[in-house]
C-alpha cells in the first residue's frame, strides 16, 4: 500500500489546478447547443493546447501527443471535478467513437474525424439500440444492403442521445443478412443530414429535453458510401464491444461528491424545527450509505492500481457498474426522504431544494442502472464470466 | 500509487490459508466442537511456528512487527477456514492493547504470545456494552464484578480485562476468585463465557488507558471485519460450487438466472467490502486519524453484507444447506456471532457519526 502519487505528479496536479482556476470562467454551459458551438470549440482547443484534453491522441490526428499515463488522466479528472468543471466534453464522439477509430479506423478516417471531434467541431450520436434489440443488441435488424459503392440503409434506432443535435452518427447495421447473428453486423459512420434520416424526440421520464435528449431515428433508403465502414465489414460486433468497454469505463460515478452534497442537505433540512442530521433514523441511513461510498471510493483506487500494473482486476472489475449505479440511486432516495413531502417538487418550483438536483439525480441514476447494459445483464456477466456459471440453455426452436 | 497487496502480503495470506486447509479442515472443526472448549492449544502453537501469533508484536518483544493489514489478511484466512483460535483476542486485541500501554512489564506477555507459549482471553465487552449488571471495577490491585460474552477465556493462561471504564488489567486465568461459566452460543467455532471476579488479585492494572482501549477496539473491529469477509468468501465459493453441480429440471441450478443472480449479488458485495477492509487496516498504521471512522464503517458494513450472504449462500444449497451434515452452517453461525462481538452495526454507525461530529457523543 502506497497512496502517494509522488513529486512529479504533485507538480502536474498543481499545473492542472492553476489552469482550471484561470480559465474556468470561459467555459460554455453545454456542448451540444449549436448556438454555443464557437465557444465550445475555443474552450476545447484551449485545453488541447495545454495538454488537458486529447492528451494522448497523436499530434497528426489533432491531439496533444503525450505518452499515455493513467495517473495523469486521473489527476486531470480529479482537478476538473473538484472545480465543478467538465474536462473536455461529455459526448459520445470523444468517449466512444474516437477510441474506436484509433483502434480500428483507416489512416484517412483517423485524420478526417478525430481532430474535429475532439475540438467539438463535429458532434456525434450512437446508433446501436433498436426497439427489438436492447439487452440482446446483436439481434439488431436495421439493414444495409450493398448497391455499387454504397450501402442503402433501412430500419430504426432508439435511445439515441442527442441525435437531434448531432452532425454524425456511428451505427451498427446488418450488412450480411445470411450470416450468423453476431457476424453479420458492420460498424458504419454517416452524416445526420443524409436524405432519408428522420429524427423524432423521445421524451424521457425526467421530462428533460435538454442536454440528455433521447430520440428515435428512422432510416428510409439512406445512401452511405461503403468506405464509411469502420474496420472489417461484418466485424462490427467485435468493434462495438471495444466501444462498449469505453462506455462502461466512462460510467464512473463520483459517489463521494454526491455523499458530501447529501450531508450538507441533511444539516440544513429541518422538520418540526429539528435538523435531519439530528434524527437517529436518517443518520443511520446516512452512515450505511457512507460506508458503501467509502467502499466504492477505495475500490476505485484498487481498480486504478490494477490498470497501472496492467493486471486484470478479474471479477472485482465486473461488479463496479452495478454497484456504483445502485449506490447513486440510493443516495438520492435518502435525500428525497429527508425533504419529506417537499421531496417531489420539481422543475424549479417554489420551495424546491438544491435547484431540483435530487429528483433529477434519482431519475438519471435509474436510467444508468438500465443503460449501458442493464443491472440484470451485468449480473449475468458477473456470474458467467466471473464465477464460471453456465449460460442459460437456448430455448428449443419451434 | 499502489492500492493493493504486496508480494509478501500475498505469500503470507497463501501460507496461512494452505496451512489451515491442511491442518484444520472443517472436519477437524467438527471434532473440536465436541470438546469441552473448542480452542486447541496445538493449533495456537502451530500458528506461532508459522510466525503469525506475533505478527503485530514489535521485534523487541519477539514478534515480527508487521502492520494491521498483514494481520487482517491472517484474520481473513482464519474466517475463511472457520478456525477456532484466540487469534483475535491474543494476537490482535491483547497485542495492541498492551503495546499501547507500553510498560516494561508487558514484555513477557507479548513475548509469550509471539512464541505461542501464552494464550490470552479477553473480557472487554463492557467497554462498549453493559447488560445484566455487568462491569468490572478495580481496587488496590484487585478486580471485582463480572464481564459478559468474554472471548477465549476457558483455556487461556491470562485474561485481559477492561475495568473502571478506562483501565486495562491482566489477571491469571487460574487466579483465586475467578469463576468462568460457559455460555452456549450458536457458534461452535468460538469460545464464549461469562467471567466473575471476586477480589481477584491482578498481575497488573494500568490506569488512563482510554486511548489504548480505543486503539485495541479499532484493531479488533477491523480484524473481525476481515474474519467475516473470509467467512463470506468461503460461503460464496461453496454456493457457486454447489450451483455448478446440483441438477434440477435436467439442468445445473447455476444456469437458472434466479440462482445466478444470487451468486452475482453476493460477489458484488464482497469485492468492494474487501477494498474497504484493506483501507481500514491500512489507515490503522498509516492514517491513525481516520482509523476510528474506518474501523466502525468496515465492521458495520461487512456485518451487514455478511448477514445477507450467510442467508443467501445457505439458500443456494436448498434443503441440504439447512442440515448439520452440509458444512455451510459453521460459517453462517460464525458470521452471526461476529455481528455483535465488538459492537453491532447500529452501535458502530452511531459511533461513526459521533467521531465525525454528526451526533452528540453518548
Amino acid at each position: 500500500m502506497d497512496l502517494e502519487y509522488g513529486q512529479r505528479y504533485n507538480d502536474f496536479r498543481a499545473q492542472v489546478r492553476a489552469f482550471v482556476e484561470k480559465h474556468k470562467a470561459s467555459r460554455p454551459i453545454t456542448s451540444y447547443d449549436p448556438k454555443l458551438r464557437e465557444k465550445v470549440v475555443k474552450w476545447l482547443s484551449l485545453q488541447i493546447d495545454a495538454g488537458y484534453w486529447a492528451r494522448t491522441i497523436p499530434k497528426e490526428y489533432g491531439g496533444f501527443g503525450a505518452e499515455p499515463d493513467l495517473l495523469e488522466t486521473v489527476i486531470m479528472d480529479e482537478e476538473f471535478n473538484r472545480a465543478g468543471v467538465t474536462r473536455g466534453m461529455m459526448a459520445q464522439g470523444p468517449s466512444m467513437l474516437v477510441p474506436t477509430l484509433l483502434e480500428h479506423g483507416t489512416e484517412e478516417q483517423k485524420r478526417q474525424w478525430i481532430g474535429p471531434t475532439m475540438r467539438g467541431k463535429v458532434m456525434w450520436c450512437q446508433g446501436y439500440s433498436e426497439p427489438g434489440a436492447g439487452s440482446d443488441l446483436a439481434s439488431l435488424q436495421t439493414a444495409a444492403h450493398q448497391d455499387g459503392d454504397d450501402f442503402i440503409i433501412n430500419g430504426q434506432k432508439i435511445w439515441t442521445s442527442s441525435a437531434d443535435k448531432s452532425d454524425m452518427m456511428f451505427a451498427l447495421v446488418r450488412t450480411e443478412p445470411d450470416a450468423a447473428k453476431h457476424s453479420g453486423i458492420s460498424y458504419i459512420i454517416l452524416p445526420m443530414n443524409t436524405p432519408g434520416i428522420e429524427v423524432q424526440p423521445l421524451q424521457t421520464m425526467s421530462g428533460d429535453l435538454g442536454e440528455n435528449s433521447f430520440n428515435q431515428v428512422f432510416f428510409t433508403d439512406v445512401r452511405v458510401p461503403r468506405t464509411n465502414v469502420v474496420g472489417q465489414r461484418g466485424n462490427g460486433w467485435a468493434i462495438a464491444n471495444t466501444t462498449l468497454k469505453h462506455e462502461r469505463n466512462s460510467l464512473n460515478a463520483n459517489a463521494e461528491g454526491t455523499l458530501f452534497r447529501l450531508m450538507k442537505l441533511m444539516r440544513e433540512e429541518t422538520m418540526n424545527g429539528v435538523s435531519a442530521m439530528a434524527s437517529p433514523v436518517f443518520r443511520d441511513r446516512l452512515m450505511r450509505l457512507q460506508a458503501r461510498a467509502l467502499s466504492m471510493k477505495h475500490h476505485g483506487m484498487r481498480m486504478l492500481t490494477c490498470s497501472l500494473k496492467k493486471e486484470s482486476p478479474g471479477i472485482a472489475g465486473l461488479i463496479v457498474k452495478v454497484q456504483n449505479c445502485q449506490l447513486n440511486f440510493d443516495m438520492s432516495a435518502l435525500a428525497i426522504d429527508v425533504m419529506g413531502e417537499l421531496g417531489v417538487l420539481y422543475d424549479h418550483t417554489k420551495y424546491e431544494r438544491d435547484r431540483g438536483y435530487w429528483q433529477i439525480h434519482s431519475i438519471f441514476s435509474l436510467g444508468l442502472i438500465i443503460g449501458g447494459g442493464t443491472a440484470q445483464i451485468q449480473k449475468n456477466i458477473i456470474a458467467e464470466r466471473g464465477l464460471g456459471l453456465p449460460r442459460e440453455p437456448k430455448p428449443a426452436t419451434t | 500509487m499502489d492500492f493493493g497487496l504486496s508480494e509478501d502480503q500475498r505469500l503470507l495470506e497463501q501460507s496461512v490459508r494452505s496451512f489451515l486447509n491442511q491442518q484444520v479442515p472443517i472436519d477437524r472443526v467438527r471434532e473440536l466442537r465436541e470438546h469441552e472448549c473448542v480452542i486447541d492449544r496445538k493449533i495456537w502453537r502451530a500458528l506461532a511456528e508459522l510466525g503469525v501469533t506475533g505478527i503485530l508484536i514489535a521485534e523487541e518483544h519477539g514478534g515480527s512487527g508487521l502492520n494491521l493489514l498483514d494481520a487482517a489478511l491472517v484474520s481473513e484466512a482464519i474466517g475463511a477456514a472457520s478456525t477456532p483460535t484466540p487469534f483475535l483476542s491474543s494476537a490482535i486485541m491483547t497485542a495492541v492493547g498492551l503495546a499501547e500501554v507500553g510498560r516494561e512489564q508487558t514484555h513477557a506477555w507479548l513475548k509469550g504470545i509471539a512464541t505461542g507459549e501464552i494464550m490470552f482471553g479477553t473480557a472487554i465487552t463492557e467497554a462498549f456494552s453493559k447488560r445484566e449488571g455487568a462491569g468490572v471495577s478495580s481496587a488496590n490491585g484487585t478486580l471485582s464484578g463480572k464481564s459478559m460474552m468474554a472471548s477465549d477465556v476457558c483455556t487461556a493462561d491470562f485474561i485481559l480485562v477492561v475495568c473502571d471504564g478506562d483501565k486495562l488489567a491482566v489477571v491469571r486465568r487460574d487466579a483465586p476468585g475467578i469463576s468462568v461459566t460457559k455460555l452456549v452460543t450458536i457458534d461452535k467455532t468460538r469460545c464464549t463465557t461469562e467471567v466473575q471476579f471476586d477480589n481477584v488479585t491482578c498481575e497488573a492494572v494500568f490506569d488512563g488507558c482510554s486511548q489504548a482501549i480505543d486503539r485495541m477496539l479499532q484493531a479488533g473491529r477491523i480484524a473481525l471485519a476481515a474474519d467475516t469477509l473470509g467467512c463470506c468468501e468461503t460461503m460464496v465459493e461453496m454456493a457457486v460450487e454447489y450451483a455448478k453441480e446440483r441438477k434440477q429440471f435436467n439442468r445445473v441450478i447455476g444456469s437458472f438466472q434466479a440462482v445466478k443472480h444470487m451468486c452475482a449479488e453476493m460477489i458484488a458485495e464482497i469485492e468492494p467490502a474487501r477494498s474497504l477492509m484493506w483501507y481500514a487496516a491500512h489507515s490503522f498504521d498509516a492514517a491513525p486519524d481516520e482509523a476510528p471512522l474506518m474501523a466502525c464503517h468496515s465492521l458495520a458494513h461487512i456485518a451487514e453484507i455478511g448477514r445477507d450472504i450467510a442467508s443467501i449462500a445457505t439458500q443456494v444449497h436448498g434443503g441440504t444447506g439447512w442440515t448439520d451434515e452440509q458444512n455451510v452452517h459453521f460459517w453462517f453461525k460464525r458470521i452471526a456471532n461476529a455481528r455483535h462481538l465488538l459492537g453491532g452495526p447500529e452501535l458502530l454507525r452511531n459511533r461513526a457519526a459521533e467521531v465525525q461530529g454528526l451526533a452528540e457523543a453518548s
